[in-house]
């Protein structure tokens, strides 16, 4: 199927594209065009004009800065994936990554991209909650950075205003006793999640310190469960912690009935993932203390 | 609805043309350079029939802007052998990696880079890695077969 027709403009500098995007109501940014084009040649999406981000420099790139591992914005999922910094420190972004579409779609899919699309049905939104992760965005009023607990307002919605793009993430940085894990189950590879769970811990001494448990695909956004890192929160990580938490996420979750499975089934799915990422994030947390 | 002069560089040979925005780089290959071995298989980008390098880079051309493309370097099937057969074609051709070949050209290309990364893959790998290229004939056994012969006449002739 071809798309509707638009306008395509490639500014190579990021106040050029807000004003063009303030210019242009109905326009949109295209980064890698991995969710936009699909939707576009279905018609779920009529941008007027597309704003393309591929020329503006400096908005790719991964490294660890001022406490933070920063992510540009149109940062391919490969490039996460071969990021020896990224597949050693940051197991939980790893594990997302790895589980997002297949080998050749992540060759052009950004991580800004996922975020700022922010389906349901997306990885790293999850992620991105469970690390407590925030999201640095520049538009006609300048620079602000937002928490990844305000960003999500709906499915397809995010905080971002007009004219506004998203230009990095910043994911707290790894220290020693942190780990984190991603459980995701999908029919086959490449599909989105029937269910899928975000868990990252800090250990203190043998104890959770601080623990960040999000769901995907089981709701409007991705949810983060509060009650679940609160059972996980000043425990040993032992057993009876780990099913509370995984109790307590599948009570969070608000799944409906669809192709991929009933209600019910997705809320099971989330109580076992989220057992069985809390103990995979508890072991990565161990090992590098 | 705009329209824009772009220069793609397909199998070493330079193409201008005027495209509508909306065109997409799959469109571009097969219709306006005529180059018919990029196939299109489905409508949703989950196939891979039609993957090329996109500097370097296998990617569904189906899925990409043509004016986004412009100033890149593309190979398509029709630019692997560079005259003979590549290895990763002579591997399809003794395993019998192809049944109808819809998907082949896909799948060579996405090879070709792989082994490019990973001279010696596991059957693991491989099949991780053409995971995103689906085979309708479900030929993958011997898809992996000719991925691995491949691996070792690419590993022949670095030797030779
Ligand atoms: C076959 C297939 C399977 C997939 N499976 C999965 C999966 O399992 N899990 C998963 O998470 N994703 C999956 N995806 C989606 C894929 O990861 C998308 O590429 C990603 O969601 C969007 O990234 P993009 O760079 O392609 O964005 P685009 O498609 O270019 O943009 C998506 C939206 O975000 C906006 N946007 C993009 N960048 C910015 C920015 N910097 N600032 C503000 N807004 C911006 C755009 O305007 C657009 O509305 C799949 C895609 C395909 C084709
Ligand atoms: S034609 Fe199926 S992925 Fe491009
Ligand atoms: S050989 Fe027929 S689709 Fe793969």
């Amino acid at each position: 199927m071809i798309p509707p027709s638009f306008d395509y403009h490639a500014p190579d500098n990021l106040e050029e594209a807000s004003r063009l995007l303030l210019a242009n109501p109905e326009a949109k940014l295209l980064a890698g065009g991995h969710s936009l084009i699909p939707m576009m040649r279905f018609r779920l999406a009529e941008p007027a004009a597309l704003v393309d981000l591929r020329k503006i420099p400096g908005l790719s790139g991964i490294r660890e800065e001022g406490g933070s591992l920063c992510i540009g914005a149109m940062t391919r999922e490969s490039e996460l994936e071969k990021s020896d910094l990224v597949q050693s420190r940051y197991p939980l972004l790893a594990d997302t990554t790895r589980v997002i579409a297949d080998p050749v779609v992540r060759n052009l899919a950004t991580v800004g991209g996922n975020v700022a699309h922010a389906d349901p049905g997306n990885d790293h939104p999850a992620t991105m909650l469970a690390y407590g992760a925030s999201f640095v965005a520049s538009g006609p009023s300048g620079q602000r950075t937002i928490a990844a607990s305000d960003f999500f307002t709906g499915p397809f919605s995010t905080c971002l205003e007009d004219g506004e793009i998203l230009t990095e993430i910043r994911v707290p940085e790894a220290g020693p006793g942190s780990g984190g894990a991603y459980q995701k189950f999908e029919r086959k590879v490449g599909d989105y999640a029937v269910a899928a769970v975000a868990v990252q811990v800090q250990l203190d001494g043998g104890r959770i310190a601080g623990a960040g448990v999000a769901l995907t695909n089981v709701g409007l956004t991705a949810i983060q469960a509060g009650a679940a890192e609160a059972a996980l929160v000043g425990s040993d990580g032992g057993d009876a912690a780990l099913d509370a938490a995984a109790q307590a996420a599948a009570a969070a979750a608000d799944p409906t009935d669809d192709h991929r499975g009933s209600a019910d089934y997705k809320r099971a799915v989330v109580r076992v993932l989220t057992h069985r990422a809390a103990s995979s994030a508890l072991a990565r947390a161990r090992e590098a203390s | 609805m705009s329209s824009h002069q772009i220069s793609v560089t397909i199998n070493g040979e330079e193409h201008t043309r005027e495209v509508e925005a909306r065109l997409l780089l799959v469109h571009f290959i097969r219709e306006e350079v005529g180059l018919t071995g990029t196939h299109i298989g489905c409508d949703t980008t989950s196939c891979g029939a039609c993957t090329v390098l996109l500097n370097g880079v296998p990617a569904k051309s189906c899925t990409v802007f043509a004016v986004a493309a412009d100033g890149a370097e593309v190979t398509t099937v029709e630019g692997l052998g560079n005259g003979g057969l590549h290895p990763v074609q002579q591997g399809f051709t003794e395993k019998h990696g192809l049944q109808c070949g819809f998907c082949t050209p896909g799948m060579m290309l996405t090879s070709k880079a792989l082994l490019e990364e990973n001279p010696d893959p596991s059957e693991e790998e491989i099949r991780w890695g053409i995971s995103g290229n689906l085979c309708r004939c479900t030929g993958y056994v011997n898809i992996v077969k000719a991925v691995q012969r491949a691996s070792e006449l690419m590993k022949e002739n670095s030797d030779g």
